[in-house]
């Protein structure tokens, strides 16, 4: 009899699934244990201050950042972008035209779920969809003009937190969990995930430069870059953490890109857009 | 006795030429070696997970063929087609295992 029971219990375990094949995606679950990690990681650091990334998390630096922010590196693309964006399309119509509230504050609500596409827009894809609509060439999303443009985007939006929504619909779940697994997984010759510098080392050091936390790490974007010598989009800044860790970015808003800043910023929700930002 | 060495060591010369002859690598060994790199390297494409090391190794691999050193090029594809069934394993592993990464 004993034996029978146990040959059952035996033959139940092996047919249970794997305890984390029951961890479906849950969105409000991650963020809650997204923020509670930081939070007990980093028990000093105001919640706010997430979102000035290495900076909140050396003292010497920060004290540079505040030297340098008396006149930041990224003024220069503020107000080619302010001039940019009230610059009418040769069909007289502007950016104005195409976002809410006249496009003036609101940074904090991108990227969206589109439920008409089926896929996540960024503000970078966005812009571009406004410009082409309107008749005009899209800009390169790495850098120069569109990081112009967001720069003047994310600065009139500064202090607004991040609201970012995942509708109803199987496809945004499935897009928030393809831009979380691209988070979380390993890859190139280095065998690094985003989360191996940004959840495992923040604080730390890789040669000369501080880890940021990845919470709130988009919330600066675009940023002026010492190490570039310029402004930078979010995908410029994907990129480039793939080439450093030996792996062969893919194109700029590639939908792998975009989904892992959906994910990245709903796990933001709530804390201040803080951009354009400044970085060594 | 003088000439009879000479005669051995000319013997030997030529027999380690043909030897080395017959162990260079030919065009058609790179072009084989190549297509197995660049096949595996698509296929890491298709995983979204290619190496920088694999597109090095595969334009060195180009270089070396373009100037003729075979032997060299071989070695190369055959480095790059190793760096692709890398990139391919861990792509096919970390789809597998991410999730026990993620924070709970």
């Amino acid at each position: 009899m004993r034996r029978a029971v146990s040959i059952a219990v035996a033959i139940f375990a092996l047919a249970a699934p794997p305890a984390f094949a029951a961890n479906s995606t849950n969105p409000e679950a991650d963020f809650k244990a997204f923020r509670e990690y930081f939070t007990q990681r980093f028990p000093k650091v105001p919640l706010n201050d997430f979102v000035n990334g290495p900076y909140s998390m050396d003292a010497g630096l920060r004290k540079q950042w505040k030297e340098i922010d008396a006149f930041p590196p990224y003024q220069f693309a503020v107000d080619k972008g302010k001039q940019m964006f009230t610059t009418p399309f040769k069909n007289g119509k502007t950016y104005a035209d195409c976002f809410p509230n006249k496009g003036i504050g609101i940074r904090q609500n991108y990227p969206y779920f589109d439920t008409k596409s089926g896929k996540v827009v960024t503000l970078d894809v966005a812009i571009n969809q406004c410009r082409e609509a309107n008749g005009e060439q899209p800009y390169n999303y790495n850098k120069d003009d569109m990081a112009a443009l967001t720069a003047y985007m994310a600065f009139t939006s500064r202090g607004k937190p991040f609201a970012i929504k995942i509708p109803n619909d199987p496809r945004a779940l499935a897009a928030y969990q393809k831009g979380e697994e691209y988070f979380y997984a390993r890859r190139g010759q280095l065998n690094f995930s985003c989360a191996s510098c940004h959840v495992q080392n923040p604080g730390g050091h890789l040669r000369t430069e501080v880890l940021a936390p990845a919470l709130g790490i988009v919330a600066a974007l675009p940023i002026y870059r010492s190490g570039w010598g310029g402004m930078g989009t979010t995908s410029r800044r994907l990129r480039s953490c793939n080439s450093q860790v030996g792996a062969v970015p893919f194109k700029a808003e590639d939908e792998l890109y975009r989904d892992v800043e959906y994910y990245l910023s709903y796990m933001s929700n709530g804390l201040p857009i803080s951009g354009p930002g400044a970085r060594p | 006795m003088r000439i009879r060495a000479l005669i051995h060591l000319v013997v030997i010369l030529s027999a380690g030429g043909l030897a080395t002859a017959a162990l260079a690598a030919s065009a058609d060994d790179f072009k084989a070696a190549y297509a197995k790199a660049e096949a595996a390297n698509k296929e890491a494409g298709a995983l979204k997970n290619q190496w920088t090391a694999t597109v090095s190794k595969l334009k060195a691999a180009q270089a070396a063929a373009a100037d003729g050193n075979y032997d060299e090029a071989v070695k190369d594809a055959q480095h790059a087609e190793a760096l692709a069934n890398a990139s391919i394993a861990q792509a096919k592993e970390q789809a597998a295992v991410w999730k026990q990464a993620v924070i709970r």
